[in-house]
């Protein structure tokens, strides 16, 4: 996929999200590769929050809002009826947030891949609860403050790995994104429309709000996440793991979290430690890691 | 009414409701094993498996799910069908108020039995009475026959665009669920004669895209509830007119919303739901021949609550005997305590009786029957309302 193959049409426009905000952003990417010929479910999170209240819509294509632990099943009950309808060229897509995917929604996500039927769900991970008011999902990394990890205390649980846990599924098609690399998610986006069968998507979206930095900067902090070796962009497909995209610099996980408050209360001595993981990680290239 | 010799088969209720599934040409069905609905759903796989009926069976690891991807199927235009029992309806829980609130023409059967704690895998009501606010049209039936007619209605009623709700359809676990009755099975194309395909007034539509569930606030959100509770009232007329509709085609007809059964001149009645109906015909039959003045009411649609039916049909009686199989906890039994509510106004109201029996699949006897009759029968208009559990 090249810049100028971008549609130019926008299928989500004019929502109330934060300014900066990235999570919106990876839905409006997404709705440039799928076009007009799908359909979209939200459950609770922020993008449901910023958008549908009647009257108003920012979706063009047919959309509907989900309870919170339902997305997976929703995907294969719609993508079900279409198939009953012939209309299996429609792609069903799914916008779940971190906590929606990793918690709550995670059983419906995991029957949902065992169901087999064909679906994109895309997790757009701003690694907390944010519409809520920015409380600890089990995709907040380890040393983050949230609002139900406040300082002095942190988050003391590392994120929970969802490439390796939907890996586990054999599913057909998997991979991690950042929207600060929008042709690499486009281009996932792209590949897994044409899988028959479901796919996961797990596209990081930095959150000025939750994560404490200016709105112009969200597309900065994610090359950030990604440069530091904080977060991978790969693909795994039938199987087999890819690294995408290689940070051609290497940053210091000190300097990504310099760059946003909420590790602020982390000593020199504990950044440098997870320093040490994420360089361990990367020197024995594990298998299936979202992260390191 | 068909000209067609239609099957006669001894046959469960849970099997005649997987007929009558496959007769619905229902295309999606999302279920989750529990006893005693599992039969239901085994058997809907094998006709699949056989060939026998043309759907897709998404496995699902939930009730919740089941309901979610059954709301999907509708989502994209087509007809689709669960069940459940107990616990699986309790899981189901959030997932039902948004089926009814996003207006989905779901039709569920659930097979009533007892919810945790105390465990136990017997039958009462308690789990449809715990999901009776949810905006479900709920009916009760009484027999296999009855469960596989109400089935086919339901879809007739759910999918009427004066209504747009999801129907429940109740049958008793063990009485109905287990037990095999001879059930006249109708032919496909009468079937197809009285329920038409699905007809949907929305869906995903990527040729007319809309946001087609979505947040409401204040008024909006207000006026979206009182289309609801109007649909909901509506749907008291609607059961009526699909039953009469249903008994020209099939010849069967179970009485609207409830069916009074010899409560002419009858100084007290027994008014209950579900297949313990069946005793207190009995019962009533023999207290009649007795010369005693007792009647019954079966009250088969619980929500839309049948009001008026209520309050003519009790408007000269004495005392009314309510048999629940439910309680709704520091108040009284359901449908003893909605029937108090509906006969408010009534000049001169029957004293009100309230037996809490056939709790975790207690058995309730001909002679327990008799004995909530006798006691409806010596007391006094105007007499304070009573609860006894009899199961003790």
């Amino acid at each position: 996929m090249k810049l100028k193959e971008i549609s130019r049409e926008e299928l989500f426009r004019s929502s109330y999200g934060c300014a900066g905000c990235a999570a919106v952003l990876a839905v409006r990417l997404t709705l440039k590769v799928l076009g007009r010929n799908c359909v979209c479910v939200v459950p609770a999170n922020c993008i449901s929050t910023v958008s549908c209240y009647y009257p108003q819509t920012p979706f063009f294509v047919p959309m509907t809002v989900m309870a919170f632990a339902a997305t997976g099943a929703a995907l294969s009950g719609i993508s079900a009826g279409f198939r009953r309808r012939g209309r299996e060229d429609i792609s069903v897509v799914g916008f779940s947030g971190d906590g929606g995917t990793a918690d709550i929604g995670i059983q419906s996500l995991s029957g949902a891949i065992d169901g087999g039927y064909k679906f994109i769900y895309i997790c757009y991970d701003n690694e907390a609860y944010m519409n809520t008011g920015i409380q600890r999902s089990g995709l907040t990394p380890y040393g983050a403050t949230t609002t139900t990890t406040p300082a002095p205390c942190f988050e003391t649980e590392s994120k929970k790995d969802m490439l390796r846990i939907v890996a586990a599924h054999d599913i057909p098609y998997a991979a991690t994104a950042c929207t600060s690399y929008p042709l690499d998610f486009m281009q996932k986006v792209a590949r897994a429309n044409r899988v028959n069968g479901p796919t996961y998507i797990h596209v990081l979206a930095p959150c000025p709000t939750g994560w404490g930095f200016a709105p112009d900067r969200a597309i900065e902090l994610g090359r950030m996440a990604v440069e530091s070796g904080f977060w991978r962009l790969v693909e795994l497909e039938n199987g087999k793991l890819r690294t995408t995209h290689k940070p051609s610099r290497r940053r210091s996980v000190a300097e990504y979290f310099a760059a946003q408050t909420r590790f602020r209360q982390l000593s020199p001595e504990q950044i440098e430690e997870i320093q040490r993981n994420i360089d361990r990680r990367q020197a024995a290239g594990q298998a299936f890691s979202a992260t390191g | 009414m068909s000209t067609r010799t239609p099957a006669r088969k001894y046959i469960t209720a849970n099997e005649a409701v997987a007929c009558a599934a496959r007769l619905a040409r229902v295309e999606v069905i999302a279920a989750y094993p529990i006893t005693p609905q599992t039969t239901i759903v085994e058997k809907l796989a094998s006709f699949i498996a056989r060939g026998e009926m043309d759907a897709d069976f998404i496995k699902v690891e939930s009730e919740h799910s089941a309901l979610t991807a059954c709301m999907g199927a509708r989502m994209a235009g087509v007809r689709a069908f669960t069940s459940t029992s107990s616990q699986g309806l309790e899981y189901m829980h959030e997932m039902l108020a948004y089926v009814s609130g996003g207006r989905y023409p779901l039709v569920l059967v659930n097979v009533c039995r007892s919810v945790a704690l105390p465990w136990s895998i017997w039958g009462d009501q308690q789990d449809a009475i715990q999901q009776r606010d949810t905006g479900w049209i709920q009916i009760f039936t009484e027999t296999g026959q009855e469960a596989m007619d109400m089935v086919l209605q339901a879809y007739r009623i759910a999918e009427d665009h004066r209504i747009l709700l999801p129907v429940m359809i109740c049958l008793d676990g063990f009485i109905q669920s287990h037990t095999e009755e001879l059930v006249e099975i109708p032919d496909q194309e009468s079937v197809d004669s009285f329920l038409p395909p699905y007809d949907p007034v929305v869906t995903l539509d990527v040729d007319n895209p809309h946001t087609i569930s979505m947040g409401g606030f204040g008024k909006h959100y207000a006026a979206w509830r009182r289309e609801q509770q109007a649909a909901a009232e509506k749907a008291g007329e609607v059961i009526v007119e699909v039953g009469d509709e249903f008994a020209r085609v099939f010849g069967r007809h179970y009485g609207g919303l409830i069916e009074p059964y010899r409560c002419e001149g009858a100084e007290a009645v027994i008014l209950l739901m579900g297949a313990l109906t069946g005793t207190a015909r009995e019962v009533v039959d023999e207290m009649r021949a007795d010369g005693q003045a007792v009647g019954l009411i079966k009250v088969r649609a619980f929500r839309p609550f049948p009001v008026q039916s209520l309050r003519q049909a009790l408007s000269l009686v004495k005392a009314a005997a309510v048999l629940d199989r439910d309680c709704s906890w520091g108040y009284g039994g359901a449908l003893a305590t909605d029937l108090k509510a509906a006969l408010y106004s009534l000049p001169n109201p029957p004293a009100m009786l309230n037996f809490i029996g056939g709790l975790g699949g207690a058995d309730v006897s001909p002679e327990q029957m008799k004995y909530m009759l006798d006691k409806a029968l010596a007391a006094k208009k105007g007499a304070p309302s009573s609860m006894e559990f009899i199961d003790l």
